[in-house]
């Protein structure tokens, strides 16, 4: 995609080498622009989630850099990203209920619960647990506690939501509802995403571009533009398009692994 | 802990009730009961057949009214025994607490520590009281054993507790650029209180234990001496059914602390941690 538009983070020629000498991620370079959807398909081992650690500055890459361009910096040099970030897990805490658990990322800013319960309420509402604030986890589904953590992610209005596999351990049919309410709150509010999965099928139906990768070494191998316009719904999973482009997908990352490969 | 009593809105009207009708709390109840009645009634019975003496083995009836008699002397004792168990248990939490918390942060104390800490746990603390008898006075010296061994527990499992913090938790802190004290307050004390918690329990038990075995060691704690030393000069002055109304006494107080430890972990970790929750099944 050709954009003149300033990228939000600039990743140029990223390595990752493990200390055991295992390469997890190998000379990438992506752009992530505002309002984009980015999908980072590929099997496991690919370094996908690596290089999620590595926007988020979980983890730090072995060579290349990670520009914020519009980003401000603290007197540190250390950019604020201005992140969400939606885990695996749900990765709640247990001893927290609901409303704890989404008011932590503004609490650890400083903002009391009075101040911050506005935006807590306003981002259960988004994801339609509001009458649950006072519940603990525990007493929720796995597909609810993932809203909870997806509220959490966005409670701060961050400027780009990074999601590791968040949907991977629910099933189908919670997993079809969850991808549809993210491609609701991303009409509503704009989001900047990228998303990691080993869904062909979930990378096509949510995504504006989908990187490919491979592994051994983890590595790009192509980039996949999703050209659908307009709010997609389930009509978009059962059509043709949507079909072609899963295939499209499916091709180019079957075309990048070998024969002893396995996903 | 099992709410005795009917269950409101069973489904199945019969998870708390056996078969035959009768709630599944009651054998549980009425059969220790049954026990005890049936043990006590055997004694009194051997002491009366046999008519063993009572410097001997008193009889049940004998240490019933024995309790009245002596209980108004005993309890002094019963409060210096408590002090210095609740005391120690106290400081052993704070103490114990606040070393994990240092241990956990720097490595290599933690290595450094390991072994010694190990080697204080598994010694024998009445073998120590002789020797800290050398030092301290009496009373400095049970307070010494007594949180010497509970001391270790509580240290042993909030280390544990401290480090076994879900990672992907820490991660979230580390993205929203948590403090280390916010850090510690907000995800590592919660996350390992329920280690915490079983520290104590298993300490509040031992802190009892240990009080006693050392007041056998190293003599009568202050002025008015311990329960274990009431049952010392008990047994001197074959005032046998005293030594049982302490014994008694001693009893009742590992249950109440047992009861208590256990009482607070139950209101810590009732709304959140699996241990806690009564499962629906």
């Amino acid at each position: 995609m050709t954009d003149s538009r300033k990228p939000i983070v600039s990743l140029k020629a990223i390595s990752k080498t493990f200390s055991n000498g295992t390469v997890a991620l190998s000379d990438m370079a992506l752009d992530i622009r505002q309002g984009e959807f980015i999908s980072l398909l590929g099997p496991s081992g690919c370094g996908k989630s690596t290089a999620l650690r590595i926007i988020a500055g979980l983890a730090t890459a072995s060579t290349g850099t990670v520009d914020w361009p519009s980003a401000t910096y603290d007197p540190d040099g250390r950019p604020d990203r201005e992140i969400g970030f939606v885990f695996q897990e749900p990765t709640l805490m247990p001893w927290a209920t609901v409303f704890g658990n989404v008011w932590l990322p503004l609490r650890l800013k400083g903002i009391s619960k009075a101040a911050a319960r506005a935006d807590i309420m306003h981002a259960l509402e988004l994801v339609g647990l509001a009458k649950f604030a006072e519940s603990y986890p525990r007493e929720l589904s796995g597909g609810m506690k993932m809203r909870v953590s997806i509220a959490r992610a966005l409670v701060t209005q961050p400027k780009i939501l990074l999601m590791d596999e968040p949907f991977a351990a629910l099933d189908e049919i919670t997993r079809f509802k969850l991808n549809n309410d993210i491609l609701r709150l991303r009409e509503q509010l704009g989001w900047t995403v990228v998303f990691v999965t080993h869904s062909v099928f979930e990378s096509v139906y949510l995504s504006s571009r989908i990187v490919v990768m491979a592994a051994r070494p983890g590595r790009v191998v192509a980039e996949i533009d999703i050209d659908v316009p307009g709010p997609r719904g389930e009509d978009f999973r059962t059509s043709e398009v949507y079909a072609q482009y899963c295939r499209k997908a499916s091709d180019a990352l079957h075309a990048a692994m070998g024969a002893n490969d396995h996903l | 802990m099992t709410a005795p009593g009917p269950v409101i809105d069973d489904e199945e009207g019969g998870a708390s009730r056996a078969a035959g009708g009768l709630p599944a709390w009651l054998p549980k109840v009425v059969l220790p009961l049954v026990l005890l009645v049936v043990l006590i009634g055997s004694w009194e019975a051997y002491v009366r057949l046999n008519a063993v003496p009572g410097y001997l083995l008193p009889s049940p009836i004998t240490v019933y009214l024995a309790t009245f008699r002596d209980i108004p002397s005993l309890l002094p004792a019963l409060q210096t025994t408590l002090t210095i168990t609740g005391v120690a248990l106290l400081i052993a939490m704070v103490s114990g607490v606040a070393l994990a918390i240092v241990v956990v942060q720097f490595r290599w104390l933690d290595y450094a520590l390991a072994p010694y800490m190990v080697i204080l746990q598994v010694t024998p603390i009445i073998a120590i009281a002789p020797i800290l008898l050398i030092f301290f006075e009496t009373t400095t010296t049970l307070y010494s054993c007594a949180l010497l061994v509970t001391f270790f527990p509580i240290l042993a499992n909030t280390t544990q507790g401290l480090k076994s913090v879900d990672h992907n938790l820490l991660d979230l802190f580390k993205l929203y650029r948590a403090s280390p004290g916010q850090t510690l307050w907000l995800l590592k004390l919660p996350s390992s209180l329920p280690y915490l918690l079983t520290g104590l329990r298993i300490a509040g038990g031992l802190a009892l234990i240990a009080s006693v075995v050392a007041e056998f060691a190293a003599g009568a704690a202050g002025a008015k001496g311990g329960l274990a030393f009431r049952i010392l000069e008990a047994q001197y002055r074959m005032l046998v059914p005293r030594m049982f109304v302490a014994l008694l006494l001693l009893a009742l107080t590992g249950v109440a602390i047992y009861g208590l430890t256990s009482l607070i972990t139950h209101l810590a970790l009732r709304r959140w941690h699996e241990s806690a929750i009564r499962r629906e099944s």
